[in-house]
């Protein structure tokens, strides 16, 4: 049964994740991009992790994605651009040999290193409590310096889209309303 | 896995378990679809008597069949395609709009014994079960979730129509839709709040263990204190695209937006979907603040009460829906985003943080209504410091000349 949703949850990342590499449209990337959001989730799922698979499609399909839809219809960028032209030079190739050693460290480490099937203890997963209790828990007492520092860095980030968009605004003439200029900006910055 | 804390799966599961799981499957969708098809007529029957009008008579007694009848010629119409349409993406878009409706519903406890502390379960064929589809640990944040990934259907309706109107439609529907979540997302965080399950001391998530909290009289609309309720239910009628936030279909702008270029059966199913989202979400309305199924029980068994009293008050609260149509206008953009995003959101972060502050009050023994005076004081200060920074910015504004 694991093994299924398994063998399921990842046929649907990595057609999203080739979909997302092959589509000629910008929306059918994004979309794509939900699909292979979606088969996280699910993984989530088979791994007892139902907070996260929520939290995982309300921020990032919910959110992220739909501002990325949000910009892509605003700029009207829905016809096909001309793949060939690189903007950077030679990127393509470092960008080959990057994936090369990536894939070929990945392999190794699943190769040579030991995986047991054994669940993580760090985790310290209690089955008789339910798992966004425990998340709860986890987060407001040891990982709290952790979490609140994030937060911080999510206002820092909030700061930095409103100031460079304050900055852009003056040159426009006709401008859009005020709310949903720094709104995706902020997303990709966090 | 674990499906949610129903006690139907906590033990073996067997064939009569799968069986009553199948069964329940298939009459939650059953009662889905006939209660939309029912919501279709209720509104167009409401509706015509706030507006002094007949409404459909016609087919079947008080003209109850109007909707299959409806459905049926709309099946028989030619179904187009634009040409320059992007075809998989409007062919996908109406299958998008009405699967979030469905998964929530799954989610809803439509029954159950909430009487006398038996906690919603209801024994059936050997086994004790829960009167809702499924029950995961994560209940309202799935719920939430359904209802963000809602906006994809509207908005990719639009896009692949290749036409002007949609696409200004689904620009408006996303924005809108994604700045009312906020509100909507925050107003739960009240209800999640003062839903503990008992002496355990933990909070709770699922649907079942909210109305649970709930039972009998205690429900959230008085003991959130009515504000996240009112925030609740203005923020699902912006989510639902419903008048008088109705500006992503606003046909006197806009045609009908995102449907302009559907017709046939897909248009029938952005029909459907549009009702099937107001049920379910007047639905969560009821669970998270009317108490559900949860009430008393008069006579005969508990969970025929369950029903009972669960459908009187999404009735109620789908005439409410109706009748706010009837008569409040449709509001402007600027004010649909300036209600959002200036009064709906801070408020309801505000009152969050005073029902945190009383909680942790009654924790730690502070005088009550020293907490409450000091929280009102701090809420009031930060909505002046939010009104000022307000005036500030349009002032600046007006000294660049952007607006005049």
């Amino acid at each position: 049964m694991e093994w299924f949703v398994f063998v399921a949850g990842a046929i649907i990342c990595l057609a999203g994740a080739i979909g997302v590499v092959t589509s000629e449209n910008p929306v059918h990337s994004a979309l794509s991009l939900v699909g292979t959001l979606f088969g996280i989730a699910v993984l989530f799922i088979a791994q007892d992790a139902e907070f996260l698979a929520a939290v995982q499609i309300i921020v990032y399909a919910g959110a992220i994605v739909v501002l990325f839809l949000f910009v892509i219809m605003l700029l009207g960028v829905d016809s096909s651009e001309d793949i060939r032209v690189e903007p950077l030079s030679g990127q393509r190739t470092w960008a080959g040999v990057a994936g090369v050693l990536l894939a070929g460290g990945l392999v190794c480490v699943v190769w040579f290193g030991q995986t047991t099937g054994a669940r993580s203890t760090a985790a310290r997963n209690d089955p008789n409590l339910p798992n966004v209790t425990q998340i709860g828990r986890l987060i407001f007492t040891d990982y709290l310096w952790a979490f609140e520092i994030t937060s911080v860095l999510l206002v820092i980030a909030v700061v930095g889209a409103v100031t460079l968009a304050r900055h852009r605004h003056e040159a426009l003439v006709d401008e859009p309303p005020a709310d949903e200029i720094p709104a995706p900006a902020e997303e990709v910055a966090s | 896995m674990i499906l949610g804390f129903d006690p139907l799966l906590g033990g073996h599961v067997g064939l009569v378990v799968v069986l009553i799981v199948l069964v329940k499957a298939a009459l939650t969708l059953g009662i889905c679809l006939i209660a939309t098809m029912l919501m279709i007529w209720f509104e167009r029957k409401i509706i015509s008597d706030l507006q002094n009008r007949i409404g459909p008579n016609r087919a079947g007694p008080w003209g109850i069949l109007q909707t299959l009848a409806d459905g049926l010629k709309v099946i028989l119409k030619e179904d187009l395609i634009p040409d320059k349409s992007d075809r998989l993406v409007f062919r996908l878009a109406p299958v998008l709009t009405m699967v979030p409706a469905f998964i929530t519903f799954g989610l809803i406890p439509l029954g159950g014994d909430f009487s006398d502390g038996k906690g919603g379960a209801v024994h059936m064929f050997g086994h004790d079960t829960f009167l809702q589809l499924a029950n995961p640990d994560a209940g309202v944040l799935v719920i939430l979730a359904m209802s963000s990934i809602a906006v994809y259907g509207v908005m990719l309706a639009g896009w692949s129509s290749g036409s002007k109107y949609p696409l200004l439609g689904s620009v408006r529907a996303s924005a809108q839709m994604v700045s009312y979540e906020a509100a909507l997302g925050l107003s739960v965080l009240a209800v999640v709040l003062v839903s503990g399950n008992g002496g355990s001391g933990l909070g709770t998530l699922t649907t079942n263990g909210i109305v649970n909290a709930q039972a009998p009289w205690g429900w959230n609309l008085w003991v959130t204190g009515l504000i996240p309720f009112v925030i609740f239910s203005m923020a699902a009628t912006a989510e639902l695209n419903r008048p008088p936030f109705d500006l992503v279909e606003a046909e006197q702008e806009l045609v009908g937006s995102f449907q302009t270029e559907y017709s046939g059966f897909r248009f029938a199913i952005f029909y459907l979907a549009e009702f099937l989202n107001a049920v379910t979400m007047g639905a969560i309305i009821v669970t998270l603040f009317l108490g559900g199924p949860a009430g008393p029980r008069i006579i005969g068994p508990g969970w025929l009460w369950g029903f009972v009293w669960f459908f009187l008050k999404l009735i109620v609260i789908l005439y409410a829906f109706v009748w706010t149509r009837a008569s409040v206008p449709r509001v402007r953009y600027d004010q649909l985003m300036d209600l959002g995003w200036k009064v709906l959101i801070p408020l309801s972060l505000g009152w969050m943080l005073l029902l945190v502050a009383i909680r942790v009050g009654s924790d730690a023994g502070w005088n009550p209504f020293l907490t409450v005076a000091i929280g009102a004081a701090t809420m009031a200060a930060g909505y002046g410091t939010l009104n000022l920074a307000q005036r500030a910015s349009r002032r600046n504004r007006e000294l660049e000349g952007a607006i005049d």
